[in-house]
């Protein structure tokens, strides 16, 4: 009898795929990778001259922006595709439809997943060379591994978040609207488009509670010249891994691959759910 | 050993009982239609039977296997086609075949695939830019890529324009004559009529008939006559008038009359006879065997008729 295709050469096929849609979404590539990129040149061309000084040290501004907007980078690639497009599949009946395969369910998520990790490196890489040739960003060699490290463990907890969040809307409009009014908020008290050290107390509180910060200021730090290699912030690391387990915990929980019939949106969905009555 | 054994399957939500207390089976290489009207409980049966959902109580057996505990050997064995499930819209006809044909063991090849379903000139065309019908025929494909020995089908050719249909037929019933099992639910008498070599009818979740087309058709004696109320009998004397006449009592839906009759060529004799008489022409008059349809339309309205 005929076996089943490898399970490698499967996940290495639903990265692909998921990939090659991710580039035929025109917005979704405008929000994770084009946007962040103009943000990073605003945002120079407005405050590029400056300095933020933090409790270790002066930081200049463009140094400040290239990290920081690189992280949001990769949460966007992470998080927010994830949590837009998880939602939709399962909306449309995809996620129910691979579920009746032989695919093993779990190398169609691991497939989503490893996708976004890869759009993610994609997009730092994009950030950090932008930041490299015209913003002076630093980058030492000693601190790589650093700010590989710190990568990973932010690729994977913000993917975990995604799921996770994914797994508790019940459609896709409402996901993307969750995914976005979560993550704009927390990138503004998280030292990604301002500083924030010097903000009323509750900002930065509100700040240190949320894993973004966290993740933004260990990746920073990988391309800041006071910061002494090898420059790993375990702390901040294990409050951002913390986060992603929690994210995992609610997406192993809540995850479902059944669109939504409580809330019917469409005619089509209607039926389904009368005809499930 | 059957290839799906239902018995006193149970399917409650809430308060609501879906399936109640259902029972049927489906031999290998054999073509079943459960037929019923939304909310009859046959989706929820299907994906029961599927592994998309779990039983209540009672007991489900396909291809030797609960399909609530099945895995990926199953998987590979059953072809599902469900009632309403999107494509990835950003791909083309040939890519998904070829990505979902790519986890079977033994995948049909692309140019097979399409050819079955008819969708030769569309290879390359995106699935976003396909019409309903041709999308439909893209849920085909990819029910039948991984040559399954068991094809479930939840309302195959809903939004179909009649030469689509036609086409769908003729593969069903090629997959069914190549000896794959086919589970089908419809709400098309005809389809069933046509496709299928047993019909059950499910009516609130039970199993109200059974059996071939022509059983069931033969468990209605009679013969259907139609045809338009004439303007000079009001819709009120109608049943006083045509039931005297035919001796029977008639149906009126509109301005149209039937009778199912046991003697037809008296009948006939009787009312046209009536109608030469008072110098009225009977538009559409026509004599029929019983259909189906009928067959179907007697069993549900029994069935409502015992619960009210």
């Amino acid at each position: 009898m005929i076996g089943f295709p490898s399970t490698f050469g499967l996940l290495v096929a639903q990265t692909r795929y998921q990939i090659v849609t991710f580039w035929r979404i025109p917005v979704a590539v405008f929000f994770t990778l084009g946007l962040p990129l103009i943000m990073l040149v605003l945002f120079n061309a407005l405050f590029g001259g400056g300095t933020f000084s933090t409790s270790e040290g002066e930081i200049s501004a463009q140094q400040f922006y290239t990290g920081g907007l690189a992280a949001f980078t990769a949460v966007s690639a992470t998080f927010t595709n994830l949590a837009n497009m998880v939602p939709l599949r399962r909306d449309e009946g995809v996620l129910k439809r691979w579920r009746g395969t032989p695919l093993p369910t779990w190398v169609y998520l691991a497939g989503f997943i490893v996708s976004a990790v890869i759009i993610a490196f994609v997009g730092v890489v994009l950030m950090l060379t932008l930041g490299l040739v015209v913003y002076d960003l630093e980058i030492e060699a000693a601190k790589m591994p650093a700010a590989i490290m710190t990568f990973l463990v932010g690729v994977g907890s913000f993917a975990a978040l995604g799921m996770a969040l994914a797994a508790m809307v019940k459609s896709a409009s409402s996901a993307s609207a969750a995914a976005n009014a979560i993550i704009l908020p927390m990138a503004f008290v998280s030292n990604i488009f301002i500083q924030v050290d010097d903000a009323p107390d509750w900002i930065v509180a509100l700040g240190n509670f949320f894993p973004l910060k966290h993740f933004a200021e260990a990746f920073q730090n990988c391309f800041t010249p006071f910061v002494e290699p090898p420059a790993f912030e375990w702390a901040s690391m294990a409050y951002v891994a913390l986060w992603g387990v929690l994210g995992l915990v609610v997406a192993l929980w809540r995850f479902t691959w059944e669109p939504s019939g409580s809330a019917p949106r469409g005619r089509r969905s209607r039926r389904a759910a009368s005809d499930a009555g | 050993m059957h290839t799906i054994d239902v018995r006193d399957l149970r399917k409650d939500y809430g308060t609501v009982v879906a399936v109640d207390g259902l029972s049927f089976h489906v031999g290998a290489g054999e073509v079943y239609a459960l037929l019923g009207e939304n909310g009859a409980g046959k989706s929820t049966a299907v994906e029961i039977l599927e592994g998309h959902r779990t039983a209540t109580s009672g007991s489900v057996e396909v291809l030797g296997i609960d399909p609530a505990h099945a895995g990926r050997d199953f998987r590979d064995r059953i072809g599902i086609v469900l009632q309403s499930s999107g494509v990835e819209a950003e791909f083309t006809v040939r890519e998904v075949i070829e990505l979902y044909g790519g986890c079977y063991r033994n995948p049909r090849p692309l140019d097979e695939v399409v050819g079955l379903v008819g969708l030769d000139e569309k290879v390359d065309a995106r699935i976003g830019s396909l019409s309903g019908g041709q999308r439909r025929r893209v849920d085909l494909a990819l029910g039948i890529v991984g040559r399954p020995e068991l094809l479930f089908l939840d309302e195959p050719t809903t939004g179909f324009d009649p030469s689509a249909r036609r086409k769908s037929w003729d593969l069903i019933e090629a997959l069914g004559d190549d000896g794959t099992t086919v589970l089908l639910t419809t709400h098309y008498l005809d389809e069933a009529e046509h496709l299928a070599d047993r019909v059950g009818v499910l009516s609130s979740g039970r199993m109200i008939a059974e059996g071939s087309p022509d059983q069931l058709i033969g468990q209605v004696s009679g013969t259907v006559i139609s045809f338009m109320l004439p303007d000079s009998v009001s819709t009120m004397d109608a049943s006083a008038t045509f039931g005297q006449l035919l001796g029977v009592d008639i149906r009126m839906s509109g301005r149209l009359v039937e009778a199912t009759v046991d003697q037809p060529t008296a009948a006939v004799h009787r009312i046209t006879g009536w109608a030469v008489d008072a110098g009225v022409e009977l538009e559409s008059l026509s004599v029929s065997r019983v259909s189906l349809e009928d067959v179907y339309l007697s069993l549900t309205d029994d069935a409502h008729g015992a619960e009210a």
